[in-house]
């Protein structure tokens, strides 16, 4: 029985009914930015790396399902150079310091910024304040990184049936917000053996006391870019 | 005591999860504001995780997790009020006051603030003190209402005449002029029959008068080929679009008509549950409304068996709490529910999967009034006025630089310049049509007319003269998208801010040709990465004026060479003023001197 199939950038993708466009494409090896998709949750849909194009519209990878004969655009230079603004308005909505960074390495955003070849941040950075949240004794949170992916949400609601986090405000003033009434991490029911304890693509959830066990240079990104081929993970 | 107050209102709503809005906001009208422990019991009481809760108290404008003080006043922030001065009445009552806008005064007694606009603009400068409207600001007014906040006279002791809402009318056409009692509309519909009725509506070409235009047949159609146990009808009084208030002239003196649309709509697609989710703005209608509805039951045009006709339907009114993107119908699905108004992903329709999974019908007020015009009078006669394509009349606010600010009834198809002249506005340099997320046209362009063909209107037509700066206009909406985008999307939550920061350069001097292209740039971005229509339109009045009046734009810039935003000198004020000293040597060489 021969597979339907698909276009991305030119090549024949298989899919089965009911994947949608990463899924497949993550399948057959090839890499669509993403920075709020994971391979083991459902697609979210709100950090817009993943933009592609078919017939003259944009969609979005992680959520727009597969259809046969679609002749999808995905490494484009427009579509590239959308992925490039937006990754720059993520790292000014924040406080990144990737130098200064103990994720540096095994960082997504860090890790599509070089993929994507984006050399500068371009805007005026916010430089909001976000205070870390170190009451924990095992993890560390460190807010100024947060990218509003909603993983760890997603994993302690899904996965862990704790519901630890929730973004809360609105617009630029969005933020993580934690399940107790202190608002301290301490004071909720997480442990550092949670999915969401192991799923943020930054550097907000950190596990205290192995940061550097692996050095800087020898990490995951360090050894093969992120578009790369990877068996686990992304 | 507050426990027994919160623990009456949780009863009052069974502690049920989906009445989350409803009880956060009665809980801070009763205890002037959400605490954390207030939070804490309502989670527990619900059953959700506390979590959750303080996801949404913190989303909305209207909730405060913090102290705000025994009086909130807060000053309706569109542009048309603006123009009415409503900036120099805020400065003076902070003055009066002894206030920053935003900040709480020291004695916890009162805090002043801005809020987008509150749909009052055919009678501004208007505000909100503890969430009820006040219109037609005055200093005068001003000036007493600091003396009421200074002597803690409560709110019901103030003028009564400064929150009244006036309904300003100045063209009737076929559906401000209606006609009908209550019951007309719902016998005429039963008469004649579900599927009769449905093809009447399909007829009638009826499209969605928010905006999106999205036929009315179509939606209650796919609604009721959806198999489902229930089905939800959700009237859209979310009214938030900055310049329009033609529902609540709809909602004011037609309550009835609107209901009974409803009601023709639960009957069409069999739906038991309806909503209506008024804007929070429009608290001050809240006790008429219920009052309506009960009259209502009463009368057999709702609860059970209505008109012995052995359906079921009945309505109850939702309020949201100051989000502009909640009018996005999926958002205000997710308000409905409980939850931060976040648009949902496109997979699936609300029709067919909407408000608690059921499919769900979601139609603007003015849709469905004008639905009752429908199972009276059926979809030929309906057609009988408007455009090929748009059929029937629209209700346009209209606002800002006129002789007659109010609500007018056109058929479609009436042209802007008409409009222009029955309003009495002279000298107009631009009309804004369909509020900030809308279109900005320029003289040579009033001929055009409103129509989904043409200029589509979802309500709003805001008028400005010769002498209104468009630079300034469109720099005050990009304030308004970056302070009411959900927060969901990247290019929305940063995109917009990072637009607000551009504007404001450009606003200040510092702007050059570089930052023009950069609106474009972040214009076609917001345009085509966006979750939702918010963040795709929330660039075209910048984009608009920056095509039709670049001269305001390029009167303001000094270089066209780039310049940066920050002035070293300038940053060196603060020093300056800290140590006394304005000599040469503490400014920087090579940059202007103040």
């Amino acid at each position: 029985m021969s597979q339907d199939t698909f276009q991305l950038d030119g090549e024949e993708i298989p899919f089965t009914p009911g994947q949608t466009i990463m899924q497949a494409a993550k399948a057959a090896g090839k890499y669509i930015p993403h920075l709020c998709w994971h391979p083991d949750f459902s697609g979210h849909g709100s950090c817009k790396l993943c933009v592609v194009k078919s017939r003259g519209h944009v969609e979005n990878a992680c959520v727009a399902p597969a259809r046969k004969d679609m002749v999808v655009e995905n490494r484009s230079p427009e579509l590239d150079d959308m992925r490039r603004t937006l990754l720059q308005l993520l790292f000014v909505e924040g406080n990144h310091f990737c130098p200064s960074c103990e994720k540096s390495g095994n960082c997504v955003l860090q890790a599509t910024a070089y993929e994507l070849g984006m050399l500068t941040p371009h805007f005026d950075h916010f430089y909001p304040n976000r205070p870390v949240d170190a009451s924990h004794h095992e993890v560390l949170l460190d807010f100024n990184r947060c990218i509003m992916c909603e993983l760890c949400v997603r994993a302690s609601r899904e996965v862990d049936g704790k519901n630890v986090f929730a973004l809360s405000g609105r617009g630029i003033a969005s933020h993580l917000i934690v399940n107790s009434e202190s608002g301290r991490l301490r004071d909720t029911d997480f442990s550092a053996t949670d999915r969401a304890a192991e799923v943020c693509p930054v550097g907000v959830i950190l596990k205290k006391r192995v940061g550097f066990a692996k050095p800087i240079g020898e990490r995951d990104y360090d050894q093969q870019p992120i578009s790369a081929p990877r068996q686990e993970g992304r | 005591m507050s426990t027994t107050v919160l623990t009456a209102i949780l009863d009052r709503h069974q502690r049920r999860g989906e009445r989350l809005m409803t009880i956060l906001r009665e809980a801070q009208e009763a205890l002037g504001w959400l605490s954390p422990e207030t939070l804490s019991v309502v989670a527990d009481a619900i059953g959700w995780p506390r979590v959750k809760v303080e996801s949404t108290a913190g989303f909305y404008s209207f909730f405060h997790t913090r102290p705000m003080g025994q009086y909130r006043v807060l000053f309706s922030d569109n542009f048309t009020d603006r123009m009415l001065g409503s900036q120099a009445l805020m400065q003076a009552l902070c003055k009066q006051l002894w206030l920053e806008p935003g900040r709480v005064s020291e004695d916890g007694l009162v805090s002043v603030d801005a809020t987008s606009c509150t749909g009052m603009c055919d009678q501004g400068p208007a505000a909100l003190v503890n969430y009820r409207a006040i219109t037609r600001l005055t200093q005068a007014r001003i000036e007493q209402m600091g003396e009421l906040i200074r002597n803690h006279a409560p709110l019901e002791s103030w003028p009564e005449e400064w929150f009244q809402v006036k309904s300003q009318v100045y063209r009737r056409d076929r559906l401000l002029d209606h006609g009908l009692v209550s019951g007309d509309a719902l016998k005429a519909a039963i008469a004649r029959g579900q599927d009769a009725l449905l093809e009447e509506l399909k007829l009638s070409n009826l499209r969605g008068r928010g905006g999106a235009g999205f036929p009315a047949g179509q939606k209650w159609e796919s609604c009721r080929s959806t198999p489902s146990e229930e089905r939800v009808v959700v009237c859209n009084a979310d009214e938030g679009e900055p310049g329009t208030f033609k529902d609540r002239i709809l909602l004011t003196d037609h309550p009835d008509l609107v209901f009974e649309g409803m009601t023709i709509a639960a009957y069409t697609i069999k739906a038991r549950r309806g909503f209506v989710y008024l804007r929070g703005e429009y608290r001050y209608l809240l006790e008429t409304l219920e009052a309506v509805l009960a009259r209502r039951r009463e009368a057999g045009l709702l609860g059970n068996n209505i008109l012995g006709q052995g359906f079921d339907f009945d309505i109850e009114i939702v309020h949201g709490a100051g989000a502009y993107i909640c009018g996005e119908r999926s958002a205000l699905v997710e308000s409905l529910e409980g939850k931060p108004g976040r648009p949902r992903l496109r997979t699936w329709s609300l029709s067919v999967k909407g408000y608690q999974g059921f499919p769900t019908d979601v139609n603007n007020v003015e849709t469905l009034a004008n639905a009752c015009l429908v199972a009276v009078h059926g979809g030929d006669w309906y057609r009988e006025v408007g455009t090929a394509k748009s059929s029937g009349t629209k209700l346009v606010s209209v606002s800002g630089d006129c002789a007659r600010p109010g609500v007018y009834e056109y058929p479609y198809g009436v042209s802007v310049g008409q409009i222009l002249a029955d309003c009495g506005a002279e000298d107009t340099l631009a009309v804004q049509v369909s509020g900030a997320s809308g279109t900005t046209l320029a003289q040579d362009e009033f001929e055009r007319v409103i129509s989904f063909e043409d200029v589509p209107c979802g309500g709003a037509l805001m008028v400005f003269n010769r002498h209104r700066d468009m630079l300034e206009m469109a720099r005050h909406y990009s304030h308004f998208f970056a302070h009411e985008s959900c927060g969901f999307c990247t290019p929305c939550r940063v995109g917009t801010a990072v637009n607000a920061k551009l504007m404001d350069k450009l606003a200040a001097g510092h702007g050059s040709p570089y930052d023009i292209n950069e609106l474009f740039k972040m214009h076609r971005l917001l345009q085509s990465a966006s979750h939702c229509g918010l963040g795709s339109t929330a660039t075209n009045v910048i984009h608009d004026t920056l095509t039709k009046f670049y001269p305001a734009y390029q009167q303001r810039m000094q270089s066209l060479d780039y310049e940066p935003s920050f002035n070293l000198d300038r940053a060196l004020s603060q020093a300056r003023q800290m140590t006394g000293r304005d000599d040469s040597g503490a400014h920087l060489s090579n940059t202007e001197t103040p």
